[in-house]
């Protein structure tokens, strides 16, 4: 626990992740403070699903997510981004034909 | 985290800061590491906790309530809401903490600093009526206010309104649906509403805060995407907006001024007592000191949970206290 300027304590953080309904992927929604998984948990239900919004949760320590850095975003995903031949787009069919 | 510092007028290098305008005019979304100028940082902070510490204190007012709902459906409506409103500061507190400061820091900024939260909940529920109106009236204009928010250009501070404005409907709705069974009760029923939104009505509309031409930190706010319409024009849909929701259930509001402009199908309204908006700000309302005092007492009173939650969890699975 962090201890703040007037000895305010704060449990750790953690990032809450919602699964919906309809074998949707899991998403980012937030975060919540608990001082250990079954809480955080029960805190990160009671906070993001009050309205049916997901089937599954995840939470995981904050410090634990390896991120990339905002930085270098373009050289890193440049890889991705040269390449129209991967969109359907950059393929010619013959005028008229529908089934595309 | 080291508490922030506060330089006069911070020094950002040019390059960067046209950088980061540019991103903002273009509409883009400025993320928790993107680089960004202090000034963004520390307005954001002030703006998204005081915004937070508002959702939370905005429980008391209508707390004050839930035992003495009238009806069971009543009761499970405010219980509902006003854990909503619980969340809502929990979802911003988590936005605020990407900018660099813990919520422990900011809670404490709010309870034993000069953090401030909005003015409206500076005011007394002295009837059942007032839990409608708040729900019609206050929730109507956090949800205009909020509407646009979601747009803002800082990325978790426009997730948590998005999530917060699917919340909100609930919340006015239940409230007109309050106000209007009572304007068609008893006489004395609806006396005691009408009476709510006589008391409530101004207080509403100084909630957008001061005239743009009055309101220090909007030309950075505006410039920076971080708000899109002025405090003028969001109090105008608010006005335009409520009106005719008033003549719908056959209430009035405190204001002789009110007419319908028809150039421009504005309401036009009268002046606002900016004298009361003050007083309330520097912390003299009529509830101020009442709302810090039992904020204070609920967080202190707590203290023994949290300490033992985490000494618990210090024995039992060490690994968790490593994570932050
Ligand atoms: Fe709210
Ligand atoms: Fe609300």
């Amino acid at each position: 626990m962090s201890t703040g300027p007037n000895g305010v304590g704060e449990w750790p953080l953690w990032e809450v992740f919602t699964q919906a309904p309809g074998g949707k992927p899991h998403e980012h929604a937030g975060s919540v403070h608990a001082p250990d998984a079954e809480i955080a948990l029960q805190n990160a239900r009671d906070v993001y699903t009050r309205r049916g919004e997901a089937v599954s949760l995840w939470v995981v320590p904050s410090g634990a997510i390896v991120a990339s850095a905002p930085g270098d975003a373009g050289p890193f995903f440049d890889p991705g981004n040269d390449k129209p031949y991967r969109h359907p787009q950059f393929y010619k069919t013959p005028r008229g034909v529908k089934v595309f | 985290m080291a508490t922030e510092a506060k330089p006069a007028a911070p020094t950002e290098d040019p390059v960067k800061l046209a950088e980061f305008e540019a991103r903002c005019d273009r509409g883009e979304t400025i993320e928790p590491k993107d680089w960004m100028p202090e000034k963004y940082r520390r307005q954001l902070t002030r703006m998204m906790s005081q915004h937070a510490h508002s959702e939370v204190v905005g429980m008391l007012p209508e707390g004050n309530w839930i035992t003495r709902a009238p009806n069971l459906r009543r009761k499970m409506c405010l219980i509902a809401k006003v854990q909503d409103e619980g969340g809502h500061g929990l979802y911003i507190y988590c936005g605020t903490e990407t900018l660099g400061t813990d919520r422990a820091e900011l809670i404490d900024q709010y309870l034993y600093g000069t953090a401030k939260y909005s003015s409206i909940f500076n005011y007394p529920t002295l009837t059942w009526a007032d839990i409608g109106v708040i729900g019609w009236l206050v929730d109507g204009a956090a949800i205009v206010n909020q509407t646009m928010l979601a747009h803002a250009s800082y990325g978790p501070y426009a997730r948590a309104m998005i999530r917060i404005c699917k919340e909100e409907n609930f919340h006015k709705r239940q409230g007109y649906e309050l106000c209007a069974t009572l304007a068609r009760g008893t006489p004395a029923q609806k006396a005691m509403v009408q009476d709510a939104v006589n008391r409530w009505w101004w207080p509403s509309l100084m909630m957008f805060g001061p005239h743009d031409t009055n309101s220090p930190h909007s030309a950075d706010l505006l410039r920076w995407k971080v708000k899109q319409k002025s405090n003028d024009d969001l109090r105008q849909r608010f006005v335009n907006l409520t009106v005719p929701q008033a003549q719908a259930i056959g209430l009035t509001l405190p204001d002789p001024d009110l007419k319908l402009d028809q150039a421009t199908g504005d309401w036009k309204f009268g002046e606002i007592d900016w004298s009361e908006f003050n007083a309330v700000i520097a912390g003299n309302g009529p509830m101020n000191r009442e709302r810090i005092a039992a904020r204070r007492k609920a967080h202190e009173e707590g203290a023994w949970v949290r300490e033992a939650a985490a000494a618990y969890a210090a024995k039992h699975q060490p690994a968790a206290g490593q994570a932050a």
